[in-house]
């Protein structure tokens, strides 16, 4: 029974890091870059749905839907200024400015909201009892992992049904003939980190329901642990984040319930290396060929 | 006399004499400055740290410039340099050697062990390419950290013990606790000076620039420049980019060991996953294979945030968008022309000026 | 006759396939000392896939290539140069970065033995080998008309002295056999009159065997002894210039019904 209920909070883990590296893996797939600030526009959605729940008063799905708004013009602000001045710049280059909006945006929300941790208001408290009660699941886990699969179907669908959709995966394939066929790329771009912000929002919200804590670094840990996932997964892969996200969340929780708390930092990035070394593009990753 | 200069600086490559008259230059008017107490406190205790960060970014240079590999691991390699260099100096220290001597082990252990851990690490990790391969030493980075964040080593009379996850260590009488766990290096009897710091740079660019310079160099050039070109001509790419990451995991080491016996004590989470990429910062702004670039970004970056305290919250802010602009300006399109133009203009002028 | 003699090259009904498609199929071919052999077809006819097999970037579904009677099944892209085969590229891979130079010389990599840490501690047989290799790259590059252009970085080199560069810099690996790809690509006539030139040269100066792939029928006709026409990865026709020109299969594949 233990362990099922180990699974179940992995899973519900899981649901949020694959929220992110949704967001992470469609950046990917489509500007080609590894844009680290992503894990600080959690922060950001983190902060936006804390003080409309405490300052405002607002319910739960109202401060979710005014953080995914903010997080939305987020992304796409840092992206028009920051990076789509780089499009024809080297990889590296991005990254660095990358690392910068990402101590820029933790910094400017220590000097606002100041780098004291604030409490994120209770949400969804309880639980249900399963098995004669030998089994008890939170409501919140159950949420989070229906959330996770909604957002991941409804992903799946405007990718592969949608004409912006189809847009985007002709520039993830081949950027030049996308442009050729008359795809506005810049806008495609745009909307992808719309999009991955808005997940990013979200993620930040089921996150807090979960870690009730909300300062500053908040988002650099679960940044860094959804980039793993999308990688295990194959990065630039939709349903590799998805997978990659769900058994990341059950590997970290078994690791800290099975072995060690201290260690499980290093036991996640070690399957992350094992899974690598037998298929060096992630779970479900393509296999790129160089034409000779 | 003539033979031992050109040794030591190479006649053939302006960009390496240029490099060590650089760190030459500095260490005389830092040493005079001193000397003669006009250097603030502040300055004069990050003399060292600087060293040590030069050092290991001029090793990530070469993995990254030279070899043309992403890695977001070095600090794990420096980590393993200082841990290795605490650990030694505290048996050392307690049998009453010379801090001198004590210095010299530590820092050639720290960089022996990183370069065999780095080989370790590289024989499976180099099969992988691109970001697959940045991921992966951001992996083993992190690993490293926490491993080291759970060790706990102490030393008494009957020698070295070891723990892990948990403090079980009773050490006999007189014993005393070198690594613990989260709290990290204690009780480190300093040995580290600029003097050391200075010649460890010079090693550092001896090092590197004799290995640019040579038939293994040229062989990571190649492996960077056209993987497959490289191929046919003979060179083993596996080879030569583990060579790259050894050789600049070594160095990360070294620079470790410098660092840690600076202080008297530090926690594992000095060398965590911002530090690595703070170093690959100051490599890609300093330019990547620019050697003289690495030194001066690495200075200037490592001070830059200590310059701006009295903005107090803001200096953190301001280096953050200090990054931002260098990235924009360094890569728009228009200024490029507009330099390319300026540069012409003042080489047409020199030429201009020989020919009257 | 030459039948009798160890070919350089022996290759025997070689093929292979990419799913499920079969790009080259039942090819065989000999190319012996000090000849110049050509390699033609329509584009798509499975030339360079040819040189990729032969200088295993592909390993081949079928047949077998042998080089100066060893067979190369078991051999990886480095240890077939190693054992004679070096090559150019039908788009240009030359290391873009690094000095006309320092590419030739890192063909010379297996010339060279001193090891790492004699480089880096500039022990005295680094010195002497360097100085040799200095020699032997410059030797190399006069005879590309490139010896003034040492140290200019290979990237910023006109189109027509890259592809002359790559050849030096296969040529410095000491091959038996030099394979060409499209060697005259972007040459204008007197490039190309320029080329057949140089690529006799090389092989009465260094011996060796020479195959190429090539559009340009002049250097074609001009310098090989004997051609294999390649159509639909299939063998159409082998012979002499004149046997090939006269063709009808030959002439009907190019021209068309």
């Amino acid at each position: 029974m233990a362990f099922l209920s180990y699974l179940i909070s992995g899973l519900g883990l899981g649901s949020v890091y694959a929220i992110i590296a949704l967001g992470y893996s469609m950046v990917y797939g489509i500007a080609k870059m590894l844009n680290f600030a992503h894990g600080d526009i959690i922060m950001a959605g983190a902060f936006a749905s804390f003080f409309a729940m405490t300052a405002a008063g607002m319910p739960l799905i109202a401060a979710a839907a005014i953080a995914m708004v903010l997080c939305t013009l987020l992304g796409v602000t840092i992206e028009r200024l920051a990076y789509k001045p780089l499009r024809n710049a080297s990889s590296l280059s991005v990254l660095i400015t990358a690392i910068g909006v990402s101590y820029f945006l933790q910094n400017a929300a220590q000097l606002m909201f100041g780098s004291d941790t604030k409490i994120y208001p209770t949400v969804l408290n309880g639980s249900f009892s399963l098995f004669g009660g030998q089994l008890s699941v939170s409501y919140l886990s159950i949420v989070t992992i229906l959330t996770c699969v909604v957002i991941m179907g409804a992903l799946t669908l405007f990718i592969n049904k949608t004409k912006t959709g189809k847009a985007m995966r002709a520039c993830s394939e081949d950027k030049g003939a996308a442009v050729l066929m008359g795809i506005n790329v810049n806008r495609i771009i745009s909307i992808t980190f719309a999009i991955g912000s808005g997940l990013a929002a979200v993620a930040a919200v089921l996150l807090c329901a979960a870690y009730p804590s909300v300062y500053p670094t908040l988002g650099s840990m679960p940044g860094i642990r959804a980039f793993t996932a999308a990688v295990f997964g194959g990065i630039g892969s939709i349903p590799g984040a998805f997978l990659g996200g769900l058994m990341l969340g059950v590997i970290e929780t078994f690791a800290k319930a099975y072995i060690s708390t201290q260690l499980s930092d290093a036991i996640v990035f070690a399957v992350l290396i094992i899974v690598l070394l037998i298929r060096p593009t992630g779970l479900l990753g393509k296999k790129v060929s160089v034409k000779v | 006399m003539k033979g031992l200069l050109n040794w030591l600086f190479g006649a053939k490559r302006r960009s390496r004499t240029i490099s060590f008259m650089i760190v030459i230059v500095s260490y005389i008017v830092l040493s005079l400055m001193i000397a003669s107490g006009s250097l603030s406190r502040l300055m004069i205790s990050l003399l060292v740290p600087v060293c040590a960060y030069i050092v290991a970014a001029l090793g990530l240079n070469l993995n990254v410039g030279i070899s043309g590999e992403l890695n977001l691991g070095q600090a794990g390699f420096m980590s393993i340099g200082a841990f290795t260099a605490v650990i030694l100096s505290g048996i050392f220290s307690a049998n009453g050697m010379n801090p001198v001597l004590i210095l010299l082990i530590c820092i050639i252990a720290g960089a022996v062990m990183a370069s065999v851990i780095g080989w370790l690490i590289s024989v499976p990790v180099l099969k992988l390419q691109g970001d697959y391969l940045a991921i992966v030493t951001l992996a083993f980075g992190q690993i490293i950290m926490s491993l080291v964040n759970n060790l706990y080593v102490g030393f008494d009379a009957n020698g070295l013990h070891f723990a892990f996850v948990t403090n079980t260590l009773e050490l006999a009488e007189g014993g005393k606790m070198l690594i613990s766990g989260p709290m990290g290096a204690t009780g480190v009897s300093t040995a580290s000076t600029f003097t050391a710091g200075f010649i460890l740079v010079l090693c550092a660019l001896f090092v590197v620039y004799n290995l640019i310079d040579s038939r293994s160099g040229r062989a990571i050039m190649a492996a960077r420049d056209n993987r497959i070109a490289a191929e046919s001509v003979g060179i083993s790419v596996s080879r030569t980019k583990t060579l790259a990451f050894v050789i600049s995991s070594c160095l990360a080491g070294a620079a470790g060991a410098l660092y840690a016996l600076n202080y008297s004590s530090f926690v594992a989470t000095k060398f965590e996953f911002n530090d690595s990429i703070l170093l690959l910062v100051y490599v890609v702004l300093g330019g990547l294979s620019n050697m003289s670039g690495t030194i001066i970004s690495t200075a200037l970056l490592v001070i830059l945030p200590e310059m701006l305290r009295f903005l107090q919250f803001y200096r953190m802010l301001i280096y953050a968008v200090v990054l931002i602009v260098i990235m924009l300006v360094s890569n728009n399109e228009w200024l490029k022309v507009k330099a390319e133009q300026l540069k012409k203009k003042l080489t047409g002028k020199r030429k201009g000026v020989q020919q009257s | 006759m030459t039948e009798t003699k160890t070919p350089v090259l022996k290759v025997t009904d070689l093929g292979i396939d990419f799913g499920g498609l079969t790009a080259v199929n039942d090819l065989s071919m000999n190319v012996y000392e000090n000849e110049i052999c050509g390699l033609i077809g329509p584009n798509g006819a499975g030339k360079t896939t040819v040189f990729n097999m032969l200088t295993k970037v592909y390993q081949p579904s079928r047949g077998t290539i042998e080089l100066c009677g060893k067979s190369t099944e078991k051999m990886s892209t480095i240890e077939v140069n190693r054992a004679g085969i070096a090559r150019t590229f039908q788009n240009i891979r030359l290391f873009m970065n690094m000095s006309v130079l320092d590419n030739v010389k890192t063909g010379l990599h297996n010339d060279i033995s001193y090891g790492t840490i004699e480089s880096i501690l500039r022990l005295p047989r680094f010195a002497k080998q360097e100085k040799e290799a200095d020699a032997k790259a410059m030797e190399l590059l006069k005879i590309f008309g490139l010896d003034e252009k040492a140290d200019v970085i290979a990237g910023n080199l006109p189109y027509g002295e890259q592809r002359r560069l790559e050849i030096a810099r296969a040529l410095a690996t000491d091959p038996k056999l030099l394979l060409l790809d499209e060697p005259a690509a972007g040459m204008n006539p007197q490039e190309t009159d320029e080329l057949m030139k140089t690529i006799r040269f090389v092989r009465d100066h260094f011996k060796i065997a020479i195959l190429l792939i090539e559009h340009d029928m002049k250097l074609v006709m001009g310098i090989c002894e004997r051609i294999t026409v390649l159509n639909f990865g299939m063998m159409l026709a082998q012979g002499t210039p004149a046997e090939i020109q006269s063709d009808p299969e030959v002439i009907k594949a190019y021209l068309g019904e």
